[in-house]
């Protein structure tokens, strides 16, 4: 399966559950591949989701995960090499 | 191999491993949760876990036992600070550190903090000022800005009537006890990496015996600010750096070579 955010250099992933939805990595991101998402989480919260069409842009500055109040960001920089298949 | 075990990829940014899986309980875009992430950091890089003391205060910082994920103990409103020298008095090895609102350390605690510092005891305190009283409701502390709504000042505070704010490192610096002042601030990513310096250059200087160290943290209060928290950033950039001025304080020599040898490492 195609998954966007694996065709750039890095990525992030956001914790749904412990994401509250105020957004301030959405301020932060320099690229700006980060929006509010069309649903909510479990606790009703609007979540933060990467753009599926800016995915590639990441550059894994971590100001996302700097600025997050509630630790739910993590981020990755691809380190293994994918064979096509497996993208 | 498949894509969703990103732990195998190399790691940029992970939640560190002193926070617990518990997921905070402060509001959506409270600076709290940022502070916490901070010491966190800073103890899992000093690798500090088994030694380290979270002391816990009143307000909204209440419950950070919940979240770190080594020894905290509460201590009566305001009185951290009496609680965390007792504890270093005792057990030297340990490394408790304070975790006090402006409301705690500012308003019923200001006797605590200000004998500590001039006893110049051994502890860290880490002092999240966002001009307001959280928990309670949106009170006025003694640091809200003149002018500034509260719940107890309707009308905006009044120095007739209400006095004027209190400047916490100003004020401490002018002890002799001190050896690291700092006010520091999470407004947007650039301004959290000083603010982790300042937290780990403060419990560096307790792990070499230096004396006091306090670290005060402008942190956003979105709902009692009555704004959204991305608008609670730019409120914080606006009014509070004007009133409360980033920077150094106080900066013993002792603690400045610490500082010079982190540059060199």
């Amino acid at each position: 399966m195609e998954a966007p955010q694996h065709s750039g250099s890095s990525y992030i992933v956001i914790d749904a559950e412990r994401c509250k939805g105020c957004h301030l990595c959405v301020s932060v991101c320099p690229k700006g591949i980060i929006a509010p998402a069309s649903y909510t989480n479990q606790k009703g919260y609007i979540l933060a989701e990467v753009i599926a069409a800016k995915a590639q842009e990441c550059t894994g500055c971590t100001a996302c995960a700097l600025i997050c109040p509630d630790a739910a960001i993590s981020v990755y920089r691809h380190s293994r090499v994918l064979s096509p298949a497996a993208r | 191999m498949t894509l969703d075990t990103p732990e195998l990829d190399t790691v940029l940014y992970h939640k560190p491993e002193a926070l617990e899986d518990y997921p905070f309980h402060f509001c959506p875009g409270c600076g709290h949760g940022i502070v916490f992430r901070l010491i966190a950091e800073v103890i899992d890089e000093l690798k500090i876990k088994e030694r380290a003391v979270c002391v816990a205060s009143i307000g909204c910082t209440v419950t950070s036992y919940h979240y770190f994920n080594f020894d905290g103990l509460e201590s009566a409103h305001g009185r951290a600070p009496a609680v965390a020298t007792a504890i270093k008095r005792c057990r030297p090895n340990l490394v408790p550190f304070t975790y006090q609102g402006d409301g705690d350390l500012a308003a019923i605690g200001t006797a605590e903090i200000v004998h500590a510092c001039a006893r110049g005891e051994n502890i860290t305190t880490i002092f999240a000022n966002n001009a307001i009283y959280g928990m309670t409701g949106g009170q006025m502390a003694p640091t809200t800005l003149l002018g500034m709504y509260s719940t107890s000042t309707p009308g905006g505070r009044q120095p007739s009537r209400a006095g004027y704010p209190i400047r916490v490192c100003e004020m401490l610096s002018t002890l002799d006890g001190p050896a690291y002042v700092a006010r520091v601030s999470v407004h947007n990513p650039a301004a959290v990496r000083k603010a982790k310096q300042a937290i780990k250059l403060a419990f560096r200087a307790q792990l070499a015996n230096l004396g006091m160290s306090l670290v005060e943290v402008l942190s956003p209060c979105p709902t009692n600010w009555r704004v959204e928290p991305v608008k609670a950033m730019d409120w914080l950039v606006e009014h509070l750096l004007p009133q409360y001025p980033l920077g150094e304080y106080k900066v013993i020599p002792a603690v400045a070579d610490l500082k010079k040898e982190s540059r060199r490492a």
